[in-house]
Formats: structure tokens, C-alpha cells, sequence
């Protein structure tokens, strides 16, 4: 079933990981396999922060393994000498789980697509995220679970979006969980309900176009098709509306940049959207419950039609 | 079968011997028994007294226990109900199977009011998903925006919504009146097999598709046909009936009626005279 949440603030900073948080766990009767955040927070835009993993926490159905922490820190290693071969400059580093690492770093590039290869040929380690402003935390278990591990619910940002996820068509782990990072691209970042019935057929064509893809959900598919429309010049928007021709099946996502927030859904409306739109708060969830942990008092709100595409800024 | 329009969905619709092939189906002469009165009666409904007024504060209650409190204070006469906070919460007021005036100060969430029979209902909010789904009788008005498959099945009553409404509006619905204010989204009135759909403005893509029988009126612009509905022709008792239905939901008083489009079934598939419960019930 899975349940999305998202909220941007326009004009002000909030404390979006508590904020979401809040909307997640009102949804986590829509899946609670695993959960994921994707947080904007306040920074002075000059440094990346790469949040990226070096193993996996496996739950049932997942064909990972779980490894010993030997290996994690063997493969830290590889990394941090990687990144110093590529010219970039760790500045802060956190570990908050065995597996799960944060860096702020310093680094000079256009293109992140070089960067990520290098790092993601190391085996067993996946970017999470990477962006001057985003960073996707996500992990088996419930929103308040993982936003406890990763002691999220301090983080002060603009906007935010989440997933809260009950595994159907691929296992329980971190790789499978969303947010997707939109690959190779800074700061872009995909959660996702519904079925996409045409992910291979879109995923040959993509990889063949040098795009890679680390699980086999098929919401991953979103986060590559509209990353390779940007790469080809779209806007986001034209990218999310050029998906409702290129995905099949039922679909509503989120996609969110460093300044904006959007959402898309598919031609048959067939996967549930609630939302809230004022003049300096959007908020929106597959459930009005989820908006009513942040505004509790009453409000409008409203479906989105069908084929309905809309994007905000900050 | 209403009188069709000359249009170009009926000249497709008849050069597939859409109304003109032959059609068989189960004997429709029986409708009902008056001596059968008894059995429309449910065992556990309770008196009430209209005049009899309660609050009920559901914020720290979950569905079941504010459904059961419902419950409750219908047994104890009480004959309207006041519910406060409802936040949005899931299944709220369902299986309600009595008569009773019941207000909602604020929005409920998906199956608000599903499964009911008889209550009189004002929502002052918004209702999510499967509002007033399998609607038997009565009168259920939301006051803002309602979500997708708004009226699903039902088979009587009225149910008003004066915002806007989401996508399969009255799918497989078998009788009753959905009054829309606002905007309806795709596939409205999909599978639909008996009853009335009236929308005062637009409508997106697919309207009626596979629509039995039934008749949906719109007021604004259909963004496609679905499958087998087609275009009618708008009679002055069709007037008639939509004013007096519009009248009593409150909505739409100054709308000019003569621009209704009216939408039917081009296909005759199945025969669906046969009375519902509700209607059975009314004529006793």
C-alpha cells in the first residue's frame, strides 16, 4: 500500500524533520517495513553532504546479507581514499549506525555522475544522497524508529518529503526503501505509491542511456526517468509531466528539488493524494490524517485530479 | 431508454446494433410483497427523539470506540449527535442503521458514513476516500471537498457534496442521488447501474464509462464519453426533477437548468427494474 507525506514552507525555515515525522507515523498503517526522509535543511549552500551506506540492515524477503562491521570499516576506508583521489575534502564525518555514514564534504563539480561512479564501484556502498541542502536518511522500521535512530527530529529545513513503506514487489532493506536519490543530480530526491507496469522496458532504455539504477523497485524508475529529462534539458515539470505519458500504471509521487517541491499523478487517479495549499505552507499526504499531525485545526483541502501535475517553491 | 440525441457517439453507438439488438434477461414483474414490511426493519434500531441533543469529543477516541459511543447514545434516545474533533480519523459513523441527525465539525477521513441507513448527516469539512460508500437511506451533505469513489454503491439517499469530489465518483452505483457542487474527477459514474448523478461543474475524462443505466446530468464541460454513455435529449421533467433535487440539497439555486447535459447509457445491457429495499420501504 505505502504512504507519502510531504511539506514545503515558503519563505520561512521550520523544523520539517519533526514535522514529517509526525505526518509518517500517522501513515505508518499504510506500511511500516521501512521508512524514509528526505530533509532540506538550512546550510550556507558552499559545502556537499553526501549521506551514503557501506552495508545493509536486512529485514524478510531481501536478498541482501548482513555483514560484519570488519567489512563496513574496510570499506569506509575505500572510500575515504577514493574521495581524496577524486580532490574532494571530508569536513565532517558522523557514522550514526555501522553502516550508515554522513560527510559534509568539500568538492568542486558540475557533474556528479563521475563522483558517484567512482564511489558506488566500490562494492557494497550506495549514495543515499547528494546535495548541498538534501539529505535522504532512510531505514527499516517506523517513521518515529528511524527518525529516532538517526535523531532526525532537530533538523531545521524548508521543505521535506517521506515514504513510509510496505514492501510488495522488491525485499526489505535499505536499498529498496525510498526516498531515491534523482541520480546523478544534486539535490534531487522521489517518493512514490502506486505500480509502475512498464519498469523494465523504461529501465533497459535508461541504463543503455548510461543511468543506473541500485534496486529493483520500481519506484526508482521515477527518480531515473525524470533525472535523464533533466539531463536532456527539461524542467522539472516538464519531466514530471512528460512521465504521465512515459510511466505505466498507477502513480502518485513527489519529487523535490533544493527550492522546490512537486507532485504527480497518474491519468486513471487511481492512488490517493490529500493537499493542502496557503500562501506560505503546502502540505500533502495519501491520507488527510497525515496533514492533521501538523495542522490540526481545520482547514480546506483537497484531491488532486487526475493527470494533475503541480510544483512549488520555497 | 431515454430519448437519444443525434449526435456523433449515437450514430456510433447504432451502427454497432447498439440499440436495436435483441436483449434477454430474468422476468423483472415481481417488485415487492407489502406483507414483506416486517423485513425491512432492523433488529436493533432504537427510538430516538430528534429533540434530544449530545457532544460527543472524539479527539482522543479511536474509530471503533466514537462509533460504539454513537451507538451508545442512540440507545439512550438521544436523536441528534454532535461529533467534535473528528481530525480526519478513518471509518467514522459507519453502520448507522437508524434514524438520526448527526453533525461533523470538521473532516472526516476514508469510509466516513459507509453502510448507513436512514441518518440525516452534515459534514462541516472535507471526506476522504469511500464517503457514504453502500448508502441505503438518508441524507448525507459535505460541506467542502470530498475524495475518490464518493458514493461508491450506493443503492439510496441523497449525498450532497457542494466542493468538489475525486475520481469514480458513484462507481457500480444502484440507486439514490449524488448532487455535486463543484468539479468531478475521471470515471465518474464508472459501472454505474442505476440512480442519478448530478455534477453542476465539469467533469474530467471517461464520464459514464460502462455505465448499465442510470442518468448522469452535468453542468460543465465533460473532458471525454466513456464507453457506451451517450448524450439525451434534456426533457422539461428532467428540469423539473433536477430543480426540486437541488432545491432540497441547498446547492445550485440560481443555476440555469436548460444547459444540463444529460448522459445515459447507449447500450442496454441488463434490466434493472427491479426495486431497491429503499425504494421498496417507501412505497409501504
Amino acid at each position: 500500500m505505502c504512504g507519502i507525506a510531504g511539506l514545503i514552507h515558503r519563505g520561512k525555515s521550520s523544523n520539517v524533520g519533526s514535522e514529517l515525522q509526525g505526518m509518517l507515523q500517522a501513515l505508518k498503517h499504510r506500511g511500516e517495513d521501512s521508512t524514509g526522509y528526505a530533509l532540506y535543511g538550512d546550510t550556507d549552500g558552499k559545502n556537499f553532504i553526501m549521506r551514503f551506506k557501506v552495508g545493509e540492515n536486512v529485514g524478510e524477503g531481501s536478498s541482501s546479507v548482513m555483514e560484519d562491521v570488519s567489512v563496513y570499516d574496510e570499506r569506509k576506508k575505500i572510500v575515504d581514499q577514493t574521495l581524496v583521489e577524486m580532490g574532494a575534502k571530508i569536513l565532517k564525518e558522523e557514522r550514526t549506525l555501522p553502516y550508515s555514514l554522513r560527510y559534509e564534504l568539500e568538492y568542486n563539480a558540475k557533474d556528479l555522475l563521475e563522483f558517484s561512479q567512482k564511489v558506488e564501484s566500490i562494492p557494497g556502498v550506495e549514495i543515499l544522497s547528494m546535495g548541498k541542502s538534501l539529505e535522504v536518511i532512510k531505514d527499516l522500521g517506523n517513521a518515529k524508529m528511524v527518525c529516532d535512530r538517526y535523531s532526525l527530529d532537530k533538523l531545521v529545513g524548508t521543505h521535506a518529503i517521506g515514504h513510509a513503506r510496505m514492501a510488495t514487489e522488491s525485499g526489505v532493506d535499505i536499498k529498496s526503501a525510498h526516498p531515491f536519490w534523482g541520480y546523478p543530480f544534486s539535490d534531487v530526491s522521489v517518493v512514490h505509491n502506486g505500480q509502475l507496469t512498464n519498469y523494465w522496458n523504461n529501465r533497459r532504455v535508461l541504463e543503455n542511456k548510461g543511468m543506473r539504477f541500485m534496486s529493483e523497485c520500481d519506484s526508482e524508475l521515477i527518480a531515473v526517468y525524470i533525472a535523464q529529462k533533466m539531463r536532456e534539458g527539461a524542467s522539472l515539470e516538464e519531466g514530471m509531466k512528460d512521465s504521465l505519458i512515459g510511466l505505466d500504471g498507477v502513480f502518485t509521487y513527489f519529487v523535490a528539488t533544493k527550492d522546490s517541491l512537486g507532485m504527480a499523478k497518474d491519468t486513471m487517479a487511481a492512488k490517493p493524494l490529500v493537499l493542502y495549499e496557503s500562501d506560505d505552507l503546502v502540505a500533502m499526504g495519501s491520507e488527510e490524517i497525515a496533514i492533521r499531525s501538523v495542522l490540526p485545526h481545520e482547514i480546506d483541502t483537497y484531491d488532486p485530479f487526475d493527470g494533475e501535475v503541480k510544483v512549488w517553491q520555497i | 431508454m431515454a430519448n437519444i440525441k443525434t449526435s456523433e457517439k449515437k450514430s456510433k453507438a447504432q451502427s454497432m446494433g447498439m440499440h436495436t439488438e435483441v436483449l434477454t434477461g430474468r422476468t423483472q414483474q415481481k417488485f415487492f410483497n407489502p406483507d414483506e414490511a416486517e423485513n425491512f426493519y432492523y433488529f436493533g434500531t432504537y427510538d430516538v427523539d430528534f429533540n434530544k441533543r449530545t457532544d460527543l469529543d472524539v479527539l482522543n477516541m479511536s474509530a471503533p470506540e466514537a462509533n460504539k459511543e454513537i451507538d451508545k447514545l442512540m440507545s439512550e434516545g438521544y436523536g441528534t449527535i454532535v461529533i467534535k474533533n473528528p481530525q480526519g480519523k478513518h471509518s467514522l459513523g459507519v453502520g448507522i442503521l437508524n434514524k438520526l441527525n448527526l453533525i461533523f465539525e470538521g473532516s472526516l477521513g476514508y469510509f466516513g458514513m459507509g453502510s448507513c441507513d436512514g441518518p440525516i448527516v452534515r459534514i462541516n469539512g472535507r471526506v476522504g476516500w469511500s464517503c457514504a460508500e453502500n448508502l441505503m437511506a438518508g441524507k448525507v451533505v459535505i460541506e467542502k471537498n470530498a475524495g475518490s469513489c464518493f458514493g461508491a454503491a450506493i443503492r439510496g439517499g441523497d449525498l450532497i457534496c457542494k466542493g468538489s469530489v475525486g475520481a469514480r465518483t458513484g462507481i457500480d452505483m444502484k440507486g439514490g442521488t449524488i448532487i455535486i457542487g463543484g468539479d468531478a474527477g475521471a470515471f465518474t459514474g464508472f459501472m454505474m447501474q442505476r440512480g442519478r448523478i448530478i455534477i453542476l461543474g465539469d467533469v474530467g475524462i471517461n464520464l459514464g464509462d460502462s455505465m448499465y443505466d442510470g442518468t448522469i446530468f452535468v453542468g460543465g464541460e465533460i473532458g471525454s464519453y466513456g464507453s457506451d454513455a451517450v448524450d439525451a435529449e434534456l426533457t422539461s421533467s428532467d428540469q423539473d426533477w433536477l430543480r426540486r433535487k437541488l432545491k432540497v440539497a441547498e446547492i445550485g439555486e440560481n443555476f440555469d437548468l436548460s444547459k444540463m447535459k444529460k448522459i445515459v447509457a447507449g447500450k442496454k445491457l441488463w434490466n434493472y427494474d427491479n426495486l431497491e429495499p429503499t425504494e421498496k420501504k417507501g412505497a409501504i
